[in-house]
């Protein structure tokens, strides 16, 4: 039996949100820098995501179904495609009629609600999962949660939505004597299957590739595959996750990224010992040698691959505390479709990314994805935009009490705009419990409903 | 009567409360038929005029008295060596700091005699070249309008070596105005021994001392040993005249409490946070407000999110004209909880747009007031118990505006001024 390599790539743009002030709360309820979004979206677009997904279909065709990669494409960067670049949904659905392309499930907000909220993830991993269906026509199999964060209990969730394969990273604390070029079983779900990242060998792409002050610049195929060959001598599988953008964004295209990624695949098959996977068929293709115990969460980010890059301070822990006090009331308002949309935009895990304090271990990284100066500012911002959105809430919560005690006869002139939307909605919602349940239900939604989102 | 007055600012460009004072002195003193002749570091010519005639000192070329000058800076050179006033660096930042000033000043001494110098007139890191310069400018106008005046006065100790050096030439009576001491920028064990030795220069030469409250009288008395009979107090007034009130929708319904000033130590900003959530604990309704910014201002924020109160407690960051008013317009109470303010004019703006306020006892204003709130900076239960009850109890919170109020502008400058020109009078033999 070939060994294996499993590459992974990340696809996510937050929405960034505007500078609102305290002076804004109670008054003006749209939160985004559609500036800043578009404009960041369509550079990425240019540099990242439209060359590279070239490059992958022909080395697809090229290859004929011998090279194979994997994506997560958040809902939040669906969105924006939609709105400002639809060329990109264009190319990947190219990429998905290949059937050498696997899309993973996650949140559909890229958020940190496995860490807050079981009602919430859940809503949001249905919802990914019917998005990735209407968009590209394949339901997602094998689940990667935001950042790579994992643990036993996540696992279990998870595995309980109907997945039998996650991805996470090969925390080194979490693995101590063990190779991360296995593949393992969740300790409360054994059945769930777990491929873990080679942290050195995606971070020789993702971080080192460009970098001359590293004594193994420059980086060629040839080198690469000797370092995956000695890596997992005695191993099975070789699984590298990273960051799209490195294509192009993190790794600019005159640092030969593309070049390396396209004499890459042609290395590994001419030479024969280690044949392409994506992350299904490694499940299916290996067995978990041993479980894999995880208490605590882990993640990608930072030395410590914990998640205390988002909630690792108090600014970010109070900000998150008080966004998910409002999910309970919100499950209450049936009606309101931007209210939820709204909800879930500030769920997006990189604005308690903005807040994190870790500036001297990790500062480079924080820094190159931080639209705000300090942590500080990106705390005040936040709490801006919640406090509004938290009034918005209660006020939503007041009108449907009045609602109910009419009679629900008479919709205040104020809904009118999601008047329409409402009928498909409302269906959605008197589904959503049963679909939790049974995940066969919830694998042939009507892929209609997603639609609706994108307005 | 007619005084040369030392400033450091003036209306409309100004970065503290010491140029508005100014202004509405300079206004009052004329109704009292006192002519100011006003000398600042850097006129741009769109001051008010009206009630003053003003000197820029960017104006003034030194050489006509170079001689006499020459004289009088020889006490005073050491100011030239390591005027950099920059509290808080760290030692590579210094050495680098201390090595451009150098170059600078080799390059910039050549051209200082003799030639115009062109004033910042602000509080950066050459304030202490810019205060020596000050009075060499400062002497050379004041031999050169030696006939036109009766007295001199001199506002803070940025002003107050031009102060000396006028008084030393032209053998005029010299008053200093104490707005505010080193003991109220930082706390006593932090002083920056340079501005005090300045601000006691000023005082020992000056006939009069003027301090802005008891409190400050008392701060000159004990802290700088100068004697009680040369010290007076003339509390600031306020001159809103002008100004209308905004009228401001309101965003939020709850009530709103707002802290407005830096974020400094000084100011007590840490009093006004545990006070707030004190009060959050019981009534729902309210959001506080801190407005300004600071040295203090992230440990405030990392505070208030320790304590978990974040969505109920907002950060606006510094602001300037138009949104400093509106914060007024939208606040509910205004508090100022000042470890050390000597006076303090900002409870009078928030008064007088009918906000109701509550000020530390350690304040200046708070001599004034009868119809503010009083608390010891420190007691923050007596300060949450005074932000509820004017929040919940309406009478309370319409007595406070509404006398509040009349209170404000009852105070005008020129009963300041008419006591200034008590001192004035004292002073001229």
């Amino acid at each position: 039996m070939k060994k294996s390599i499993c590459l992974y790539f990340q696809v996510h743009q937050p929405n960034r949100l505007r500078l609102y002030r305290f002076f804004d709360i109670g008054k003006d309820s749209h939160y985004y820098d559609d500036f800043a979004n578009r404009t960041i979206l369509r550079r990425v677009a240019q540099r990242c995501y439209l060359p590279t997904n070239e490059l992958l279909l022909e080395l697809i065709n090229t290859y004929k179904g011998q090279f194979k990669v994997a994506f997560s494409i958040s809902g939040s960067v669906l969105e924006q495609f939609d709105r400002y670049a639809p060329e990109v949904i264009d190319s990947f659905r190219k990429l998905a009629g290949t059937g050498c392309v696997e899309f993973l499930a996650e949140t559909y907000y890229h958020s940190l609600a496995s860490l807050a909220s079981p009602t919430e993830f859940q809503y949001q991993v249905m919802k990914h999962r019917e998005t990735i269906e209407h968009y590209f026509g394949v339901t997602p199999k094998s689940f990667r949660n935001t950042e790579l964060i994992y643990s036993d209990e996540i696992g279990s969730m998870v595995y309980d939505m109907g997945f039998k394969t996650m991805l996470t990273e090969g925390a080194k604390h979490v693995l101590g004597w063990k190779s991360p070029n296995y593949i393992y079983a969740g300790a409360l779900a054994p059945k769930l299957k777990l491929l873990l990242k080679n942290s050195t060998l995606s971070d020789d792409i993702a971080f080192r590739f460009s970098d001359r002050s590293w004594s193994d610049w420059p980086l060629t195929g040839d080198k690469y595959l000797g370092w995956i060959k000695a890596a997992a001598q005695n191993d099975e599988i070789v699984n590298l996750f990273m960051d799209y953008e490195t294509f192009g964004e993190h790794q600019k295209s005159q640092s030969g990224i593309f070049e390396f990624m396209r004499y890459f695949p042609e290395v590994v098959i001419k030479d024969g010992e280690f044949e392409f996977v994506t992350p299904d068929q490694a499940a299916r293709k290996h067995k978990a040698v041993a479980t894999l115990d995880v208490p605590d969460p882990i993640s990608w980010a930072d030395e410590e691959r914990d998640v205390t890059a988002w909630l690792g301070n108090e600014l970010q822990n109070d900000a998150f505390k008080k966004l998910y006090s409002v999910a309970e009331k919100l499950s209450l308002i049936h009606d309101n479709e931007q209210l939820r949309s709204d909800f879930g935009h500030l769920q997006e895990s990189d604005h308690f990314y903005y807040m994190c304090t870790k500036f001297f271990s990790d500062g480079a990284v924080h820094k190159y994805f931080n639209p705000y100066d300090t942590p500080y500012e990106a705390f005040i911002n936040y709490m801006n935009v919640l406090s509004d959105f938290i009034l918005r809430v209660d006020d939503a919560i007041s009108v449907s009490d009045v609602n109910f005690a009419a009679g629900k006869k008479t919709a205040p002139a104020k809904v009118e705009k999601a008047a329409t939307a409402k009928k498909t909605v409302k269906k959605a919602v008197a589904k959503k419990p049963a679909k939790a349940e049974t995940s066969t239900a919830a694998r042939k939604p009507s892929a209609k409903k997603t639609v609706k989102t994108k307005k | 009567m007619k005084v040369l007055m030392f400033g450091w600012e003036f209306p409309p460009h100004i970065a503290g409360g010491l140029g508005t004072a100014c202004y509405g002195m300079t206004k009052g003193l004329a109704a009292n038929g006192v002519e100011v002749l006003f000398v600042m570091p850097s006129a741009s010519g769109d001051e008010d005029q009206s009630a003053v005639k003003i000197i820029n000192a960017s104006d003034v070329p030194v050489d006509t008295v170079s001689t006499s000058v020459d004289e009088f800076l020889g006490k005073v050179k050491f100011i030239h060596i390591g005027s950099n006033m920059v509290p808080y660096v760290d030692p590579q930042d210094f050495t680098k700091m201390v090595e451009e000033e150098r170059k600078r000043q080799i390059k910039n001494f050549r051209i200082q005699y003799g030639q115009k110098y062109k004033f910042s007139g602000k509080y950066g890191e050459n304030l202490m070249e810019e205060v020596a310069r000050y009075a060499m400018v400062g002497a050379t106008i004041a031999l050169q309008h030696a006939d036109e005046f009766d007295v001199i006065h001199a506002h803070d100790w940025l002003t107050y070596l031009a102060g000396i050096a006028a008084k030393q030439l032209t053998g005029k009576p010299l008053v200093v105005h104490v707005h505010a001491t080193s003991f109220d920028r930082s706390s006593d064990d932090k002083i920056d021994t340079r501005v005090y030795d300045l601000e006691r220069k000023g005082m020992e030469a000056a006939d009069k001392v003027i301090a802005v409250s008891e409190l400050t009288r008392n701060i000159v008395i004990n802290k700088y040993g100068i004697s009680p009979d040369k010290v007076v107090a003339v509390h600031n007034a306020v001159d809103f005249s002008g100004r209308e009130n905004l009228v401001v929708e309101r965003g939020v319904k709850d009530k709103v409490v707002t802290f407005l000033g830096r974020i400094t130590f000084q100011k007590g900003p840490e009093y006004f946070i545990e006070a707030a959530a004190k009060v959050l604990k019981r009534c729902s309704h309210v959001r506080f407000v801190m407005a300004g910014s600071g040295d203090m201002l992230n440990r405030c924020i990392r505070h208030v999110a320790r304590l978990g109160i974040s969505d109920r407690f907002h950060f606006t960051g510094f602001l300037r004209g138009a949104d400093v008013q509106k914060m007024f317009a939208l606040s509910d109470v205004y508090v100022m909880p000042s470890v050390s303010e000597p006076f303090g004019i900002s409870p009078l703006e928030a008064m007088q747009t009918n906000v109701p306020s509550i000020i530390s006892k350690q304040s200046g204003v708070a001599e004034v007031l009868k119809y503010a709130i009083k608390v010891d900076f420190w007691d923050i239960d007596a300060m949450a118990d005074a932000m509820y009850g004017l929040l919940n109890y309406p009478a309370m919170a319409d007595m406070a505006a509404r006398c509040g109020r009349d209170e404000v502008d009852a105070l005008k400058w020129t009963n300041a001024a008419y006591k200034i020109k008590k001192v004035y009078e004292s002073v001229i033999k």
